[in-house]
């Protein structure tokens, strides 16, 4: 049974989750991939805001394919996340609670994860039009130029996810390879 | 003798080109669905089996509502066999082809996802051009176009290398295994792995490339190939990993190996991964 969690996400929240679990989001998450990162980064580094409040915020890493007349979005599942670890323990260290991607994490990022008490959720790689049914508005909200890589601020209703890595260490990725591995005789 | 040239109008190349790729990108060609059905029978994993499930109903999505299967409509790699007998007219066949790419993702409300200048400004083509096309020119008066829109994630997970021919097969099927274990859930699994052995450098990732063409499962007619397939996907499965990578047992769909003879120094082996949405379409005009 999926877990209904309402966002933004809360140390409550990540408390009493488990990588395995699945959930069902509601709220509000903010898509960013490569190119908006940077750009965040360098705000940071020059004392600028951020477009959104980070702290609490859920990152969906994520880059739409184009609405179709009368669409509130396109497809639109989550792009590998491992290119984002150069800048996640940042933001996770500004306050980002929630990172939603496909792929496996540095050790940097778990750890920061762990430290500031944050979590890593896969969506499915490649269910872009199931996922897209979970999307109810979408707006761009910065670095407009970037187009499929801009900002966006989604909601979501009844978003599909796993818990791939909590706050306590736990990761799907490796638990689950473990349980189904064939070593070599 | 010039009056045995077969005429083929670029305007229809383009109409091809964006036909196919619309199409590729809503549709999966029916050997990949067997396979991911298959798949869902074969997973020992409940977690692995309820992915799969969500890809098949995210299939059906796609169809009815006419959204991408996948966000990433990738970079347009196109394939080419032109007959040697066939002459192209109304304009020049790559330009013909980038015009049909444009045409596709503009109409198909595609992703575009190409940058110019990989490390310097990035900036979005906007069109999703120029498409990677590779030609081989062949005995005959057709063309034959095939297509992959290929997604960046897979892409990603792809690698060569130069072995020494002291490491041989073992090496070769050590490499691959290695290379899935090391990437895992990044290649949005269950992949389907192209294998090019042998050529050159270029020529390898090439045929790996090419080996992705091949209908999902289709063994090598070569048997000491075919073979080479077999066991490798069997070592591939039995690295746990799993649909999504949560950790199941059907890890690859296939292994595709294609082989080209090379120098008295060498063993080059490429792969070339390709996630589950594997677009993959043809046409002969």
């Amino acid at each position: 049974m999926a877990k209904k969690i309402t966002l933004p996400l809360n140390d409550e929240v990540l408390n009493d989750l488990r990588a395995g679990d699945n959930l069902l989001l509601t709220g509000v998450v903010y898509t960013a991939r490569d190119a908006a990162h940077k750009r965040m980064l360098e705000a940071l580094d020059q004392g600028k805001p951020l477009p959104f409040d980070i702290k609490g915020a859920t990152i969906y890493y994520m880059g739409p394919s184009p609405a179709r007349p009368g669409r509130i979005i396109g497809s639109a599942g989550p792009t590998t996340s491992g290119r984002m670890d150069a800048y996640a323990p940042r933001l996770i260290a500004e306050g980002l609670k929630g990172m939603i991607g496909k792929g496996s994490r540095s050790k940097v990022v778990k750890d920061a994860m762990m430290k500031y008490k944050a979590v890593y959720l896969g969506a499915i790689g490649g269910a872009g039009a199931l996922i897209s049914g979970s999307i109810r508005k979408a707006e761009v909200i910065a670095y407009e130029d970037l187009d499929t890589e801009a900002l966006r601020r989604l909601e979501v209703a009844d978003f599909p996810v796993t818990v791939i890595n909590d706050i306590y260490g736990g990761d799907l990725y490796e638990e689950g390879k473990a349980k189904y591995q064939v070593k070599a005789s | 003798m010039l009056g045995a040239m077969r005429e083929i109008q670029a305007g229809d190349v383009t109409n091809t080109i964006a036909r196919l790729f619309e199409h590729s990108c809503h549709y999966l060609p029916p050997d990949v669905i067997i396979a991911l059905k298959q798949a869902r029978e074969r997973e020992k994993s409940p977690v692995c089996r309820d992915v799969l499930n969500k890809l098949l109903k995210n299939v059906e999505i796609a169809d009815k509502e006419q959204i991408p299967i996948c966000e990433d409509t990738g970079a347009a790699i196109v394939m080419l066999e032109l007959g040697q007998e066939v002459q192209i007219s109304g304009g020049d066949l790559y330009t013909a082809i980038n015009q049909g790419v444009r045409q596709g993702y503009d109409k198909g409300y595609l992703r575009k996802s190409i940058v110019s200048q990989p490390c310097f400004a990035r900036v979005n083509t906007k069109d999703n051009t120029p498409a990677m096309i590779h030609t081989d020119i062949v005995p005959g008066d057709r063309l034959k176009i095939s297509i992959l829109a290929k997604g960046g994630g897979s892409e990603n997970c792809s690698c060569l290398t130069v072995l020494t021919p002291a490491q041989g097969r073992q090496g070769v099927i050590d490499f691959v295994v290695d290379l899935v274990d090391e990437v895992g859930s990044n290649a949005c699994p269950p992949v389907i792995i192209g294998v090019g052995i042998g050529g050159t450098t270029d020529k390898a990732m090439f045929i790996a490339k090419k080996a992705l063409l091949r209908k999902v499962g289709e063994p090598s007619p070569d048997l000491d190939t075919a073979d080479l397939e077999r066991e490798i996907l069997e070592r591939v499965n039995n690295l746990g990993i799993g649909a999504m990578g949560y950790g199941g047992t059907v890890t690859a769909l296939a292994i595709h190996v294609e082989t080209f003879p090379c120098h008295i120094t060498s063993l080059p082996v490429a792969v070339n991964m390709q996630c589950w949405c594997d677009r993959r379409e043809e046409a002969i005009l």
